[in-house]
């Protein structure tokens, strides 16, 4: 980090470093000194602070996720509380609406946890382990190049395309998302791919 | 965007046309309040509805759906008659001053070459008058009648204030006032800024649209400039990101086109790119495409790209049509011509038009998977919600899986936003279940596949072998590796051309720019434009210095901006010819006698003298093109085309539908409705309290806008007998939709062409999944045909009928 002493750092010093300091030592008499000890201390002062980027819109304000346990050290790490990173130059520590409730958003009850499948005319889903929905998927992806994967055109030439399939990439997801998917799609041929950005 | 969020301080004006900024970019168009505040700013909002972001603007003015190029182009002559034009600017900077050929030229609403069979123009006429040694003729007194500055004025001449007033629905004195304040700012000293979003790309003509405006601001002497700027808001978070590294039918990273069949081999694909510059000294950078692609193919195939085999240019798929875009597909599915569709975070059952069609394409897919955080209706779609979702699941036989998959709090990464800065983030929550991140499925899915062609041999198995794959861990690339990839690095000892006894880089050494890329092999970088995004000294996309030299807004040292971290665009156009700032308190860059300094990267060599090169260096003529040549299918200068579905008559041609290049499937063509059977004008548009359809799955959000609604005016309601918060039914030939009814002052019917037209708005945030109560969106209304350039839906304009329906309130 190049900040040396943020907005933000020198705010969260201030709150909670008033509970722990010795007032005493600083000049405060007894009277100062009990009231500071019924301070309750800052909520997030135990919480692993990681700099993130909010996931809606191209606005891309800066934020900070508060997490019980270091997602980095190892460790489980449960998030509870974002807020608008006062040190971001474009939002300064706003939020809109949508930003401002982004915890509801990762913590939703229709997250996708596990992987499904559904059948031909099923009415149902089915959970299933990785292993089979991936098998099955590769199973498919292969069997339709083989059928219809065309290497030459009419013409004699080259062309090495695969059009009976198609492929939605996600502009909510990120640059390294975007590349790996670029790549493997088109060495399978794929031409029917296309973003949020056409549309 | 040509500028950044943080750049909007420094304007004098503010046009939000085609977007809605307050509501769809709340944190960015504080910036737009910080100009008021501090820089005496003014706002002027147009747009169909009195939005949030006109409910703040000094001007508002309403308009029709579909009638922007009108509105611009009578912008523009206003200037033109006016004398508001920043004429050192566009002399040297633009091409005013370049004749056109003889044969080129426009009426009743076409350009030459037509050809109403195709559906498509002859381009030809479409060019510069030019030497035998291909560069263009000028008249830098613009008096030639052939020059570009005359050919406009003659273009433009029509559109009378009078003509856009009837046209566009904007009352004709608050448009004289609006085009008086726009053209103040072609004083030096006074900068205008347009942001816009997709209020000017969902249409039939949407690279017109902006076309329009780009060229307004030109005229003007406001691109290149700190305040000013064409500023595409954009939508997602990383939809710049994807743009960037080509995730388009079309495209490969860096903003170069994938081959077409037409260009069999690398030599082909480049003789089409070698963008001589057309004026002896100019730059024209991408002349320097052989060393983005040559190192761009590197990095596919790694060390089975080698000269002999073309660098591997062959294992590249080859286009037979433009593009495969979404609307192709799902055409294409709907004729059961698609077998195979993978979704990653993407939900078409409500982002794409017509969604009756796309039900039927889905059902007959053999396999559909979704890759997503979230229970998408896309994946859902065989489940019978009533109205909401009217099928019947014994007769889908679709396959259908739904993979689980990280979001943004569960992983690393990077993405772009509107300003094109690239911010990394970092993981901070252990993921929900078995939840895995897009990049392990992808590796986990492409592995098997490989595996099998292992196994089994199959079609064409050479380029899946060879993709480049050289992770830590093969199974789970991790986004370190993948982002380094993406900025390339040297794959020989790179020689220091002015010492070739030194090395600039090391073979193995992350690059530091674009500028050490090869075309002999010797380098490899995934995204040429993303060159310097990680270099030897680090992750720049993880700086954060808030640090603001020159208090402009460029902030050099927060993240990383591509290109070369410049800030904005275009920049050297901010100094005149001697190089000194049109505006001296306006500072972003200078010429010192030797070099550019300032507070941003200069947007030309540093040491390129003002008086010989010129700022548009991507074009080889090294100025910006107000007449666009051959380069748009539907016209070198935009011309009014009404939308697919309009409630009047084109009046330059009376049998024009839609755009005259646009392309519309058989079956669509049919749907399309008149409006005798559908006399209202819907629009689609976003709320301030939610985001597409995932804050329907945030509880908060769906406690904040619970509820589908459209929004019609006071005079509709009393019109169709509809009472404020009635149920009301809306349809057209492709679809009906129920809907809580708002009746507000907030919309208001338009004169155009003698007749009262109404809007009706319809909000794009329901589905039948999440936590929010079941409704529906614009896409079960809309026209399933696009944008005659790109082909990007026409999702802001179609026409639809509307009555007061029976039964309770939806809930």
């Amino acid at each position: 980090m190049n900040v040396n002493l943020s907005r933000r750092s020198f705010l969260k010093l201030a709150g909670a470093g008033a509970a722990a300091t010795s007032l005493g030592a600083m000049g405060f008499g007894a009277a100062e000194a009990a009231v500071a000890a019924r301070v309750r201390p800052f909520k997030l002062v135990t919480t692993t602070e990681t700099r993130s980027i909010c996931t809606y819109c191209s606005v891309a304000c800066g934020i900070i996720m508060y997490s019980n346990g270091d997602f980095k050290a190892g460790e489980q790490a449960e998030l509870v509380h974002i807020e608008g990173d006062a040190d971001h130059p474009t939002n300064r520590g706003t939020l809109c609406p949508k930003g401002a409730a982004l915890k509801d958003f990762i913590k939703s009850e229709t997250r996708t946890t596990v992987p499904r499948y559904r059948e031909p005319g099923g009415t149902a889903w089915r959970e299933v382990s990785w292993d089979f929905a991936l098998d099955k998927i590769a199973r498919h992806i292969k069997d339709d190049r083989d059928a219809n994967f065309v290497e030459t055109n009419d013409a004699g030439v080259t062309v090495n395309r695969w059009t009976t399939a198609g492929f939605l990439a996600a502009s909510g997801g990120t640059n390294e998302t975007g590349w790996l998917t670029w790549k493997t799609t088109r060495a399978l041929g794929l031409l029917p791919l296309d973003n949020q950005a056409r549309v | 965007m040509t500028n950044a969020w943080t750049d909007i301080k420094n304007t004098d004006l503010v046009i939000v046309m085609g977007g809605n900024a307050a509501e769809a970019h709340p944190c960015g168009f504080k910036w737009v309040t910080e100009a008021k505040h501090h820089n005496g700013a003014k706002l002027i909002v147009v747009d169909p509805r009195f939005t949030r972001t006109a409910s703040v603007a000094d001007v508002y003015a309403p308009v029709r759906p579909g009638s922007d190029i009108a509105w611009l182009m009578g912008v523009i002559r206003y200037c033109l008659k006016n004398d508001k034009v920043q004429w050192d600017y566009v002399k040297a900077y633009t091409n005013a001053t370049y004749l056109i050929r003889e044969d080129f030229g426009w009426s009743e609403g076409l350009f030459t070459g037509y050809d109403e069979e195709k559906r498509d123009f002859d381009r030809s006429s479409w060019e510069y008058q030019m030497d035998d040694q291909g560069q263009p003729l000028t008249d830098p007194t613009l008096t030639h009648p052939r020059c570009v500055w005359n050919l406009l004025k003659e273009h433009v001449e029509v559109y009378t204030p009078e003509f856009v007033s009837n046209l566009t629905g904007t009352p004709i004195d608050r448009y004289l006032q609006i085009c008086g304040m726009i053209g103040e700012t072609s004083a030096k000293d006074k900068v205008m800024t347009s942001l816009y979003a997709l209020g000017w790309t969902q249409h039939s003509k949407g690279a017109q649209n902006i076309r329009g405006m780009a060229m307004l601001q030109l005229i003007l002497g406001n691109i290149g400039l700190p305040g000013g700027g064409v500023n595409a808001l954009r939508g997602h978070a990383n939809i710049q990101g994807l743009t960037d590294i080509g995730l388009l039918s079309h495209m490969m990273p860096g903003y170069m086109n994938l081959p077409t069949e037409r260009e069999p081999e690398l030599a082909d694909w480049l003789k089409a790119r070698e963008n001589k510059p057309m004026f002896p000294g100019q730059t024209s950078f991408w002349r320097n495409t052989d060393k983005f692609m040559v190192s761009f193919l590197k990095s596919l195939w790694g060390e089975k790209a080698q000269a002999e085999n073309d660098w591997g240019y062959g294992w590249l798929p080859k286009l037979d049509v433009p593009y495969y875009d979404i609307l192709r597909v799902f055409d294409m599915m709907d004729r059961g011509e698609v077998n195979l569709y993978i979704c990653q975070g993407f939900n078409p059952l409500l982002s794409f038009p017509n969604r009756a069609k796309l039900t039927s394409a889905l059902s007959k897919l053999k396999l559909l998977v979704s890759i997503d955080p979230l229970q998408t209706e896309t994946v859902n779609f065989w489940q019978d919600h009533g109205i909401y979702n009217d099928v019947d699941p014994t007769k889908i036989m679709t396959e259908v899986i739904e993979l689980p998959s990280t979001c943004f709090a569960e992983d690393d990464g990077a993405t772009v936003n509107s300003g094109r800065w690239l911010q990394w983030h970092w993981q901070a929550a252990t993921p929900p279940g078995s939840a895995k991140h897009d990049t392990w499925i992808m590796a986990q899915l492409f592995l098997r596949v490989k595996k099998l062609y292992e196994e089994e041999g199959g079609a064409n198995p050479e380029p899946i072998m060879s993709l480049s794959w050289d992770y830590h861990e093969p199974e789970n690339p991790h986004p370190e590796e993948l982002a380094k990839e993406m900025n390339g690095r040297a794959l020989a000892d790179l020689p220091d051309p002015n010492d070739p006894t030194k090395a600039i880089r090391k073979a193995g050494e992350l690059l530091d720019n674009f500028g050490q890329l090869r075309a002999d092999g010797s380098t490899m970088s995934g995204c040429w434009i993303y060159a310097g995004s990680w270099t030897e000294a680090g992750n720049m996309m993880a700086r954060r210095d808030n640090h603001d030299e020159g208090g402009v807004g460029t902030y050099l040292g927060w993240t990383f901006a591509w290109p070369a971290n410049r800030r904005i665009l275009y920049n050297r156009a901010s100094c005149d010819l001697q190089g000194k700032p049109w505006d001296p308190k306006r500072k972003l860059l200078e010429w010192n006698g030797a070099r550019w300094e300032g507070f941003d990267v200069p947007d030309i060599s540093p040491t390129a003298k003002p008086e010989e090169v010129m700022p548009f260096i991507m074009n080889p003529e090294g100025t910006a093109r107000l007449f666009s040549r051959k380069l748009l299918r539907d016209g070198p200068f935009p011309t009014h085309m009404e939308p697919w579905e309009s409630p009047i008559q084109n009046p330059f041609n009376k049998e024009m539908r839609g755009n005259p290049v646009g392309r519309i499937f058989p079956q669509d063509l049919a749907q399309l409705g008149t409006s005798e059977e559908f006399p209202f004008v819907g629009t689609s548009y976003r709320l301030t309290e939610h985001f597409h359809y995932w804050t329907k799955h945030s509880k908060t959000n769906a406690v904040l806008q619970p509820e589908f609604f459209v929004e019609i005016s006071v005079e509709l309601a009393e019109l169709r007998g509809i009472r404020k918060g009635g149920r009301v039914r809306i349809w057209n030939k492709r679809g009906e939709i129920w809907a809580k009814a708002v009746v507000t002052k907030r919309i208001k019917p338009l004169l155009c062409d003698g007749k009262e037209v109404h809007v009706v708005g319809v909000p794009l945030h329901w589905g039948f999944m999440g936590a929010a109560r079941k409704g529906f969106g614009p896409n079960s209304l809309t026209v399933f045909a696009g944008d005659a350039n790109i082909d990007t839906p026409e999702s802001k304009v179609f026409l639809v009928n509307i009555e007061p329906a029976s039964g309770d309130l939806i809930a």
